[in-house]
């Protein structure tokens, strides 16, 4: 692991056209710290703004519109990366296409990412107007996608440990970038979990009564409100190591894509496996992308995509293996960045052009200098 | 908006604050040794939206050249109203006390070429009759331990030149302000074990940049250490001799 948050140098901006360039180790924190204020927004954000660019490319990360704008990387222009022979080679869509796509995504194995240039978005306010669609099922959740494919944000809370006529039941959050409304921060008053809960107090139980008072508080049908960006955006940014929730052995985030055609079918078919097991978590998001990109292990792609929390204990394993099955058999793939234990052959199965990326990286002298656990899990050379 | 010089820019602590200094829309003149981390400091701060930023070239150790970047440094900002000197190395106290030379340096570095610089620079302010000067100290100033003791006596050396100089220059409407941070992960202090007492650059730039504005003379960052050298104060000679501190 590279340390890369010293690199936090901007490099310029252009006020006219947005256009940001900056070092690798910049947090997405610091640009919007740095540029709400001027009236500028990040193009792409996925849950958290303590990330890096560097990072946020490497994983290609996605956010709320991803069926609107795609992910990260589609709003990359250029790339600076140091190869594995020490030589810094500036990537672009044209100039080295195979490394700049191979990057972008690539978890980091192509080479070091040491500044990039994209382009910030213009905002009238730092608010968010939100709104908020009951959906009492599945299909009622996947139609409101469909309905609201026009809404510049969406994604949806589901209830996880809901089934029989309730499986899927779900609270979709559209938003906006109001007109009108102040251009400011929040000021950071996190709190943070002081140290690691005890095992069992997020249980089935514990889970399952948080989601229906969760799903009963909702509004009844829908709700419009305006509120600032932070919440909307980063819920959990608020209380920081949130993760200690889980306990000392804490927790594994699993995140899928279902093509559009295994829609609803294959959804239903993981969601009762999950329901079944009782191990569902109480951070449970939906959302619908839209279509995938270049990059060889960009993860997304047309169609819908869970993430799910699970209980780091010793059974879960098996579970997940079995959610990789269906999930492989549907056509789907899961999230590079939130992986910690899928196999080489699941890999190989939702990545297929994993090949291609080895080839980038044998051409670019990156292999054997740059690697990770999970890259050697994953039968990467 | 303020016209702000800062001498030894590019390490963290300073470079924190000149960031917050270019949020607010200061005027910012950069001093360092290394031209790169110069220039590449210079675009940040401008991105930020600092009014302006320059800089010069300039090892704090070359005592003869100090007029003439101070007077290229006011002649850049139109003027001063904030001044912080920021520059300083760790020193490796075990091979000082092997090396006289090394102690010499350390001692010039972190001693006497901040008192050549503040000298010129009380001055300055003096004859202007207004004006912040704001230095970077150390806790390790405050008393000799036998694990840091070169770098000590130079901070130390520092801390009361500048009260001096703060009674003196307090009838002209000049403040001096010490500021002492405890453990502060920098490049600087990247070698060692970090621990609960440690607080980023971040949070004592912050403090540093308030404390130019108004406050205290002297100023603890964060300020859990002034409880904490009371006590280390406090503890008689004869005892302190014997610990392992």
């Amino acid at each position: 692991m590279l340390d890369m948050a010293g690199f936090d140098d901007f490099i310029g901006f252009d006020e006219t056209t947005g256009e940001l360039q900056c070092a690798a180790g910049i947090s997405l924190a610091e640009i919007l710290n740095t540029f709400v204020p001027r009236g500028w927004f990040l193009p792409v954000t996925p849950g958290t703004r303590y990330v890096t660019v560097g990072g946020a490319i490497a994983s290609d990360v996605h956010g709320k519109n991803h069926h609107g704008e795609g992910s990260f990387s589609q709003h990359v222009l250029r790339i600076d990366v140091l190869l594995g022979n020490g030589e810094r080679v500036t990537c672009d869509r044209d100039t080295h296409a195979d490394l700049f796509e191979a990057t972008c995504g690539g978890m980091g194995l192509t080479g070091l990412i040491l500044s990039a240039r994209f382009r910030l978005r213009r905002i009238r306010s730092s608010q968010i107007v939100e709104t908020t669609i009951k959906a009492s099922d599945l299909d009622a959740v996947l139609a409101a996608f469909a309905e609201n494919a026009s809404a510049t944000y969406s994604v949806a809370w589901i209830d996880c440990l809901a089934r029989g006529r309730q499986l899927g039941r779900s609270m979709l959050m559209l938003g906006e970038h109001a007109d009108v409304g102040p251009m400011s921060l929040q000021p950071d008053r996190a709190l943070s979990v002081p140290f690691d809960a005890p095992a069992w107090l997020l249980n089935r139980g514990t889970m399952q009564a948080f989601n229906s008072t969760y799903y009963a508080l909702g509004p009844t049908i829908s709700r419009l409100r305006q509120v600032p960006f932070e919440p909307y955006f980063y819920p959990l940014d608020k209380l920081r190591q949130w993760n200690r929730l889980y306990g000392r052995a804490g927790f594994l985030q699993y995140q899928f894509v279902l093509p559009t055609e295994a829609g609803s079918t294959g959804l239903r078919a993981v969601l009762n496996r999950i329901a079944a097991s009782g191990r569902g978590s109480f951070l449970a998001v939906l959302k619908a992308f839209g279509p995938g990109n270049v990059s060889p292990l960009s993860f997304p792609k047309a169609g819908y995509t869970l993430a799910l929390d699970f209980h780091a204990d010793a059974t879960v394993f098996s579970l997940l293996d079995e959610l990789d099955a269906m999930v492989t058999d549907h056509g789907g793939r899961l999230y590079l960045a939130k992986d910690a234990r899928m196999s080489a052959a699941t890999f190989r199965a939702g990545y297929p052009r994993w090949q291609e990326f080895e080839n980038v990286r044998a051409r670019y002298h990156a292999l054997g200098r740059f690697a990770s656990n999970q890259s050697r899990r994953l039968g990467l050379q | 908006m303020k016209r702000i010089l800062i001498i030894g820019a590019t390490s963290a602590m300073a470079k924190a604050c000149a960031r917050l200094w270019a949020a607010q829309g200061h005027r910012l003149h950069l001093v360092g040794r290394q031209t790169d981390l110069l220039l590449a400091l210079t675009a940040d701060l401008q991105v930020r939206g600092a009014a302006a930023v320059t800089h010069a070239v300039l090892d704090a150790n070359d005592m003869d050249r100090h007029d003439a970047v101070l007077d290229a440094a006011v002649a850049s900002l139109g003027g001063l109203d904030t001044v912080l000197i920021a520059h300083g190395t760790l020193s490796d106290q075990p091979a000082c006390e092997r090396d006289v030379a090394l102690t010499m340096r350390e001692l010039q570095t972190n001693g006497l070429s901040v008192i050549a610089l503040a000298t010129l620079l009380a001055n300055r302010l003096e004859a202007q009759g207004s004006g912040t000067l704001a230095v970077i100290g150390s806790v390790a100033g405050d008393r000799g331990r036998q694990s840091n003791y070169v770098y000590g006596t130079a901070k130390g050396m520092v801390a009361i030149f500048l009260q001096g100089l703060r009674q003196r220059l307090h009838k002209s409407g000049v403040r001096v302000v010490t500021i002492k941070p405890g453990f502060v992960d920098t490049p600087m202090t990247q070698a060692f074990k970090k621990g609960p007492l440690w607080a980023a650059p971040e949070t004592v730039a912050r403090r540093i940049v308030a404390a130019t504005d108004r406050g205290a003379d002297v100023v603890y960052v964060p300020g859990f250490w002034r409880l904490i050298m009371a006590l280390i104060k406090a503890v008689p000679e004869g005892l302190f001799k014997t610990l392992r501190l």
